[in-house]
């Protein structure tokens, strides 16, 4: 018997799946960004079917939002076009895609044969903000912090790298 | 109940796709992209075992992930823009020297 949560998870995804294989089809940057919204739009959806609330809410807004517009503004910004193909080489197309979906196979069969065959049930595990909140602010206190500085040398990281060079030395002004 | 099993082999998959697009694309962008997919799919599989053991420091560890993607998203892209700069091009294969 199908339930709906296998239907859901195969419908997140399918989703994931297409979204990740658009992203290496198209050519253009932009298309790829959009693409990989959807692909992280249907991960949320597969947090929320493992009853992690909060991450698949983060996900939403810190992934799909913040990061992926961006991802987008600098596309625009650098004015990014079509792609340039470049020759690659045959020895990598004859054995590469073979091996891959071979590797990729004796994976998925290993770990559909030999994984525990323990369902993971809806709501079996709280991950509401409040939980999260509680372990990340007494368990994982350190690391959080650490994290506060990792963000503030990554801004001042990005400014200092973004910004423009000290180009030519300033005209000199025409004294009379 | 869908077994853990399948999230990971979804998660599996999206980090091959991630691995693929690493390799094949040109564009340094798009490849910057590849490597979210691919910590998307890592983060799946978080979520997945967090789940299965019944352990919520596995979300706590996803969300440690996202801060430093959006870390790194700020520094890589200010790098991109840095690199066009510089060298007026987005292709990798055209930027093949450390310094111009």
């Amino acid at each position: 018997m199908i339930s709906v949560h296998l239907i859901l998870f195969l419908a997140f995804g399918a989703v994931a799946l297409a979204g990740a294989v658009n992203l290496l089809a198209q050519t253009h940057p932009i298309n790829s960004a959009l693409s990989l919204i959807a692909v992280m739009a249907a991960l949320a959806g597969e947090y929320l079917l493992l009853g992690a609330e909060f991450v698949a809410a983060v996900q939403v807004i810190v992934y799909a939002g913040a990061i992926m517009v961006l991802f987008v503004f600098v596309i625009m910004l650098l004015n990014a076009g079509i792609e340039d193909r470049t020759k690659g080489s045959r020895v990598a197309v004859l054995f590469g895609i073979p091996g891959m979906l071979l590797g990729s196979l004796l994976v998925a069969w290993v770990l559909l044969r030999h994984s525990g065959t323990e369902a993971v049930a809806v709501g079996a595990l709280p991950g509401a903000p409040k939980t999260i909140g509680m372990l990340l602010f007494h368990e994982f206190l350190l690391p959080f912090e650490i994290t506060s500085i990792l963000i503030l040398i990554a801004i001042m990281g990005a400014v200092v790298l973004a910004s423009k060079p000290p180009t030519a030395p300033p005209v000199e002004k025409v004294s009379d | 109940m869908v077994p853990l099993s399948y999230y990971l082999v979804l998660s599996g998959i999206l980090f091959a796709c991630g691995v693929a697009g690493f390799l094949i694309k040109r564009n340094i962008i798009t490849i910057f992209m590849s490597i979210e997919l691919m910590l998307n799919g890592v983060n799946l599989s978080f979520v997945a075992f967090a789940a299965h053991w019944h352990a919520l420091a596995g979300q706590v560890f996803v969300f440690f992930v996202m801060v430093v993607a959006a870390a790194e998203a700020a520094v890589g892209l200010a790098i991109i823009i840095a690199v066009y700069r510089t060298r007026e091009t987005l292709n990798v294969d055209q930027v093949n020297l450390l310094k111009l």
